[in-house]
């Protein structure tokens, strides 16, 4: 058996007095499409900040492809480099990935911190900006752009530097439908579905679309996990960890009728 | 819309106009086609000259210096006139303002109504506070509006500034917008909610808890827009895309930075 991109053991986090992640233990295969299932403030994005080397677990340990994963081993240059290579995180508010003065710079940001041929960069940075549609955009500065832009183009900065493993924190929050739509369309088609990519969500119309496997949080703890379709089942659970609400509509009979609100997708 | 809320308005639009002010670093001028480094050394040497200056006349050609090379770079003088001398003229005008009435001298005129006497000395000590500055935040502003943010601060590593000085600066400037933003943002939900006027008393006490939660919003994006530089490799360099080359006329224009700033130094003094 291969060893885990990622592995998690006796993880422990607080803000303050707020306990983030609580002795949580989990393993991600390489290659697997995963997501973290949970409501606000549930310790999904914490997660996503520790297995990306922003943020270091007071408590437990962290190891990306079989090494530890701590402060002191980012500050070793190869190290550090190579990981920021093979890993990227897309942050779920767009406006702290966007600091360049224009979308160019800001796709192109990456690669050179990256210290990548020159000729190169501008090279891949254009092919990214057309595969993303956003190659109009290129001169226009990253501040001034919609939400849907500003998705595409820190998905771009990201997506440049071809990680093996992507992180996502809330893909779609904020999107209308349709850019929501074309987003998730994009993330399942990038380069075949090969990589490793870990999504946080709360959204469980998508969950199909974008995870093998699913991890349910609550108050910074795996509470459930398997596949899609078998979590989904678990409504009690999910209406518990506020997944799922109870939908009440009256009938023309004057019923009032309620249920657990959930919509996954059939093909 | 009430004087802080007005004040931010114009503060996010400002700060949005420096940005477009990038168009304006890549027009074709004389200081836009100069190497970075030679720019940065060229015009500090120039700020330092006119600061330690004690003659009018020196400062005035400073001043004159800095409105050719404005002028030859293609940089509106609408731009200089509004952003740097009308504001500093009433910044540093408020500063300089007690020194006529309060520097002893030879008396030259008496205020009318208060019979407060104006000294020549006064009035100079004045007269050399704004010209300093002006001469100086106009030279600033000069190499600022025709040099790209990222050279500006690529350069100053070149000439080694230390990297957490860069780092800062370059910090402060991708913020200061997503700042002003948010404050612009509390202050317009606020309104949205709110009807008629507050007392003095309650209008304080909402001004100065809007501050505290702006400081922790503060704190909590600058670590948030760190966090996004390290997540893609960023380590306290600064790597642009464009190779800093000097050339014949990088040469010449070092030159004649020096020669002048020489003179500020030698007639100055």
């Amino acid at each position: 058996m291969s060893v885990p991109v990622f592995e998690v053991q006796d993880v422990t986090f607080h803000y303050h007095i707020v306990t983030a992640l609580d002795g949580l233990s989990l393993a991600i295969e390489r290659g697997k499409r995963v997501a973290l299932l949970g409501a606000n403030g549930s310790g999904k994005s914490t997660l996503l900040h520790i297995l990306d080397g922003l943020a270091f677990p007071e408590k437990g340990s962290v190891r990306f492809d079989g090494e530890p994963l701590t402060e002191g081993r980012l500050q070793d240059l190869e190290f550090g480099y190579q990981f920021r290579r093979r890993v990227g995180l897309v942050f779920q508010n767009p406006d702290v990935q966007l600091f360049s003065p224009t979308v160019f710079d800001e796709v192109a940001f990456g690669p050179l911190q990256l210290r990548w041929p020159k000729q190169e960069v501008r090279s891949q940075v254009g092919q990214m900006l057309d595969l993303m549609k956003i190659t109009h955009l290129k001169d226009r500065s990253p501040h001034h752009l919609s939400t849907g832009e500003k998705k595409r183009v820190t998905l771009a900065s990201v997506l440049v530097l071809d990680p093996e493993v992507l992180l996502l924190d809330e893909p779609t929050a904020a999107l209308d439908p349709k850019s929501a739509s074309q987003m998730i369309d994009f993330l399942v088609g990038w380069r075949g579905g090969v990589k490793t990519v870990i999504t946080t969500t709360h959204n469980l119309d998508i969950l199909e679309d974008i995870a093998d496997y699913c991890y349910v949080f609550q108050t910074g703890r795996v509470v459930l996990e398997g596949a899609p379709s078998d979590v989904l089942r678990e409504t009690a659970l999910l209406e518990r960890t506020n997944l799922i609400h109870v939908h009440r509509h009256v009938h023309p009979s004057g019923e009032v009728h309620s249920h657990p609100h959930l919509h996954p997708h059939k093909h | 819309m009430n004087f802080v809320e007005r004040t931010l308005s114009s503060l996010v639009n400002a700060m949005e106009r420096a940005l477009y002010a990038e168009e304006l670093a890549k027009s074709d001028g004389l200081l836009q086609r100069l190497d970075p480094r030679v720019k940065v050394i060229g015009i500090l040497t120039l700020v330092v000259a006119s600061a330690v200056a004690h003659r009018l006349w020196v400062m005035g050609v400073i001043f004159a210096v800095a409105v050719t090379l404005a002028v030859m770079s293609r940089v509106p003088f609408g731009i200089l006139a509004k952003r740097v001398w009308v504001a500093i003229l009433m910044f540093t005008g408020v500063i300089a303002l007690p020194a006529p009435f309060l520097v002893p001298g030879r008396e030259v005129w008496r205020l009318p109504g208060l019979d407060w006497p104006v000294t020549a000395q006064g009035l100079a000590s004045a007269c050399y506070l704004v010209a300093r500055v002006e001469t100086a935040a106009t030279l600033s502003v000069l190499l600022i509006l025709c040099t790209p943010w990222s050279h500006v601060l690529k350069a100053l590593r070149v000439l080694g500034v230390p990297v957490v000085f860069v780092v800062t600066l370059g910090m402060t400037y991708r913020y200061i917008l997503l700042l002003l933003q948010t404050a612009h943002d509390m202050f317009e939900s606020r309104r949205s909610r709110m009807v008629g006027k507050l007392e003095g008393p309650e209008r304080r006490r909402v001004a100065a808890s809007s501050a505290g939660v702006l400081m922790s919003k503060t704190l909590q994006l600058s670590g948030d827009v760190y966090s996004a530089m390290l997540s893609r490799g960023f380590r306290g360099e600064v790597y642009v895309l464009d190779d800093f080359q000097t050339s014949k006329i990088d040469w010449i224009m070092l030159a004649v930075f020096v020669v002048l700033a020489s003179g500020g130094f030698y007639f100055g003094l």
